[in-house]
C-alpha cells in the first residue's frame, strides 16, 4: 500500500508538470478516426518542430462527435475539432458561441480537407446481388447500421438512401419516402455508434449489408482478409464532408492559436492528403487524386443541402423526436 | 414428514447443493477469470510486453493508480470521521445523514457523473468562478477523483457505523475518566478496536475506485494519455479492434484486485499472530 501511493505521489507531480513542459495541443475527433490521426500527428508534429523548433504535443480524444461537441460545450478545453458532421461544429457557434458562424470559410473547400460517401461492406461473393440504394430495400435483405438519431454516419446513410429515392422518383417526397419505408423496415439491428455496428456484422454475423463509410468499409475488409467482404460502391451517392475548426475560445485561453491553425492547414498538404487517401478518404490534393484514382470508383455525389435544403432543417424535419425518421420506423413495423 | 424420510431426503439434498455452489461458482467466477488471462496471453509474451510499454497503457495504469491513491486516504478519513460522528454523539439529523451517506450506492454511477458535470463543467454555477482562476476540474484529473470519492464514500462509513455501535461508549468513557486526551482515546481504543472493519472498508473503496467505469467516462473526456483510466483503456482497446490489448488491460484490472485481497489477508494473518 505505502509503495502505491509513492508511486502514486510521483505521478501525481508527473501528471501536474507535463502540461507546462511542452506545448500541447488537443484534437477532439469522430470515433473512427483514430488510426489515421495516429499516422497524421507524428507527420506535423516533425514538420512543426522543423519549421519552428517547438516540440509539440497532440492529444486526442474520440468519441461519437455529437458527444464530443457535448462534451467541448461542457468545458473540454479542445484547440481543434476535427468531424464528420458541420452540424456538430455549428452547435459550438449556437450554444456556447465559442467560434464564429462563417468557421466554414476560414478553409478550403468548405473547411473540409478530405471528404468521403456511404458504401455497402456484403458478404463473400456478393450472394444478395447489392447493387444499388434499390436492391437494399428488396425482401429478405438484412441491412445493418447504426441509429441515424445518436450517429451522424448513420444519418448520411438514411440521407443518402432518401436521396437516392428523390432522384428516382424525380423528386416525388410521396414516393421517396415509401420507398425508404421498405428500406427501413429491413433494418436488423440498430447499435449506438459505427464500430458497435461493425462488431453486429462482423463477429455477430448479423444481416447482409453493413452500411458505413467508405473509408470504414475499406478499414474492415482489411482488418477482415479471412472473410472475404467485398465493396460497393453505389452509382448515385451522398457526399459526406469531414469539416475542421480552430476553437476560437478555447484557443485564446490556451495560447495555442498558431498551432492549430497551422495544424489544420497541414491536413490539406500533400504529406497528410496521402495519409488521408491511404486511409480510403478522398482528398483533394491534384496529385494525390490522380496517384490513387484506382481506388475510388466513380459515384455522382449530391449535397444534402442541395437536394433538403440546409442541415438545420433535415435535422428537426428528419431526426427530431416524432420526425419523418421516426414515422417512417413505426409505419413500418405495422 | 417422518424423520427418516427427512434423513433420506438430506442425504441428497446437501451434496445436491453443494455441487450446485461448486458449478456456478466455477462457471460464474472462476472460468472468467481465467478465460481473461488467457486471452490476454493470446497475443504471446511479446505482444503482452508491447501492449504493457505502451505509453498510453502505461498512463493508464499510472492515472489509475493516482485516482485510487487519492481517493481512498480522503475516504479513509471522511468516513472515520462520518462514523464517529454518527456513534458517538446523538444529535437531531443523525437518522437523515446515514441515509444521506447512502446516496452514492443508490444513485447510477452515470448519474452521478452528470450531476459533477454539470455543477462544475462550463455551463455550471461555478464555471465563472473557475474560468478565473483557470482551474480545469472536469475533462482533467481532478474531476475523475472527485467522482470516484463520491461514489466510493459510503463503503468505510457502512463497515464502521455497525461495529462502532456493537461497541459502544464504555471503554471510551473509562479512557476519558482516567484523563486520556481525545486523540489517545482515539488512537488507543477505537482504532484497535475498528481496524479490521477499516481495512475492510478501505479495500472495497480501493476496488470501486479503480474498477469505476460509468461516472469516469461522463467527466473524462477520453483524451489518451491524460484522463484515460484503466477501465476506460479497455474500452478504448476494444474499439480500436485490439482485443488483445483490451484483454491485458482486463488482466492487469484483476491482478490488482487479486493484489488487494492477498495484501488484506496478509495483514489478516500478521496482526492476528501479533495477539
Amino acid at each position: 500500500m505505502h509503495t502505491s501511493k509513492k508511486l502514486a505521489l510521483l505521478l501525481f507531480a508527473a501528471l501536474l508538470s507535463t502540461p507546462l513542459a511542452a506545448k500541447e495541443l488537443l484534437n477532439s475527433s469522430y470515433d473512427i478516426a483514430r488510426e489515421l490521426f495516429a499516422e497524421i500527428n507524428p507527420l506535423f508534429v516533425a514538420h512543426w518542430q522543423q519549421q519552428t523548433g517547438e516540440t509539440l504535443t497532440i492529444n486526442q480524444s474520440h468519441g461519437g462527435s455529437s458527444r464530443q461537441a457535448q462534451a467541448i460545450l461542457q468545458g473540454l478545453r479542445a484547440d481543434v475539432v476535427t468531424f464528420n458532421q458541420s452540424t456538430d461544429i455549428d452547435v459550438l457557434h449556437q450554444r456556447g458561441n465559442l467560434l464564429p458562424a462563417n468557421w466554414r470559410e476560414r478553409l478550403a473547400n468548405n473547411a473540409s480537407p478530405y471528404y468521403s460517401t456511404m458504401a455497402f461492406l456484403v458478404r463473400k461473393g456478393n450472394p444478395k446481388q447489392i447493387n444499388s440504394w434499390q436492391d437494399l430495400a428488396k425482401p429478405g435483405v438484412g441491412l445493418v447500421f447504426p441509429n441515424p438519431k445518436t450517429s451522424g454516419n448513420a444519418r448520411y446513410t438514411y440521407l443518402g438512401a432518401y436521396g437516392d429515392a428523390l432522384q428516382r422518383f424525380d423528386n416525388d417526397d410521396a414516393k421517396a419516402r415509401n420507398w425508404v419505408k421498405t428500406f427501413l423496415a429491413n433494418v436488423v439491428v440498430f447499435d449506438t455508434g459505427g464500430r458497435g455496428a461493425t462488431t453486429s456484422f462482423v463477429d455477430r454475423e448479423l444481416g447482409d449489408v453493413l452500411i458505413t463509410f467508405e473509408s470504414e468499409v475499406n478499414g474492415i475488409i482489411k482488418q477482415y482478409p479471412e472473410h472475404q467482404f467485398e465493396r460497393v460502391v453505389p452509382p448515385t451517392n451522398v457526399l459526406a464532408e469531414f469539416p475542421v475548426a480552430w476553437i476560437d475560445r478555447n484557443i485564446q485561453r490556451n495560447g495555442s492559436e498558431k498551432q492549430a491553425k497551422a495544424y489544420l492547414e497541414f491536413l490539406y498538404s500533400n504529406a497528410a492528403q496521402q495519409v488521408l487517401a491511404r486511409h480510403f478518404y478522398r482528398v483533394h490534393d491534384v496529385e494525390v487524386v490522380a496517384a490513387t484514382a484506382a481506388q475510388f470508383p466513380v459515384t455522382k455525389l449530391f449535397k444534402v443541402e442541395d437536394l433538403f435544403s440546409s442541415w438545420d432543417a433535415v435535422q428537426s424535419k428528419h431526426f427530431a423526436s416524432g420526425g419523418v425518421l421516426d414515422q417512417l420506423l413505426a409505419e413500418g413495423k405495422r | 414428514m417422518s424423520q427418516t424420510a427427512l434423513n433420506s431426503s438430506r442425504r441428497w439434498v446437501r451434496p445436491l447443493l453443494i455441487s450446485l455452489g461448486v458449478v456456478l461458482t466455477l462457471l460464474l467466477l472462476v472460468v472468467p477469470l481465467v478465460f481473461i488471462f488467457v486471452a490476454a496471453f493470446s497475443a504471446g509474451v511479446g505482444g503482452v510486453w508491447q501492449n504493457l510499454t505502451d505509453p498510453d497503457m502505461l498512463h493508464a495504469i499510472g492515472l489509475t493508480l493516482l485516482v485510487a491513491g487519492l481517493t481512498v486516504p480522503i475516504n479513509l478519513i471522511f468516513g472515520t470521521l462520518i462514523a464517529w460522528c454518527v456513534t458517538r454523539f446523538s444529535f437531531p439529523g443523525r437518522r437523515l445523514l446515514l441515509t444521506l451517506i447512502d446516496i452514492p450506492f443508490a444513485v447510477s454511477p452515470v448519474v452521478a457523473g452528470l450531476l459533477y458535470l454539470l455543477l462544475y463543467g462550463s455551463n455550471g454555477p461555478f464555471a465563472n468562478l473557475l474560468d478565473q482562476h483557470d482551474i480545469q476540474l472536469m475533462f482533467a484529473w481532478p474531476g475523475l477523483v472527485m467522482v470516484t470519492v463520491f461514489l466510493s464514500c459510503p463503503f468505510v462509513v457502512r463497515e464502521l457505523v455497525p461495529l462502532m455501535s456493537t461497541l459502544g461508549t464504555e471503554q471510551e468513557e473509562a479512557a476519558v475518566l482516567l484523563g486520556a486526551s481525545g486523540w489517545q482515546v482515539f488512537w488507543h481504543i477505537t482504532l484497535p478496536n475498528i481496524r479490521w472493519a477499516l481495512l475492510y472498508g478501505v479495500i472495497l473503496t480501493n476496488a470501486r475506485a479503480v474498477g469505476e467505469f460509468g461516472a469516469v467516462s461522463v467527466v473524462s473526456g477520453t483524451i489518451r494519455s491524460q484522463t484515460n483510466t484503466l477501465p476506460l483503456h479497455i474500452e478504448l482497446l476494444q474499439q480500436d479492434y485490439n482485443t488483445a490489448g483490451a484483454f491485458i488491460a482486463a488482466a492487469l484490472l484483476t491482478l490488482i484486485a487479486i493484489a488487494t485481497l492477498v495484501v488484506k489477508a496478509f495483514l489478516q494473518w500478521k496482526l492476528a499472530r501479533q495477539h
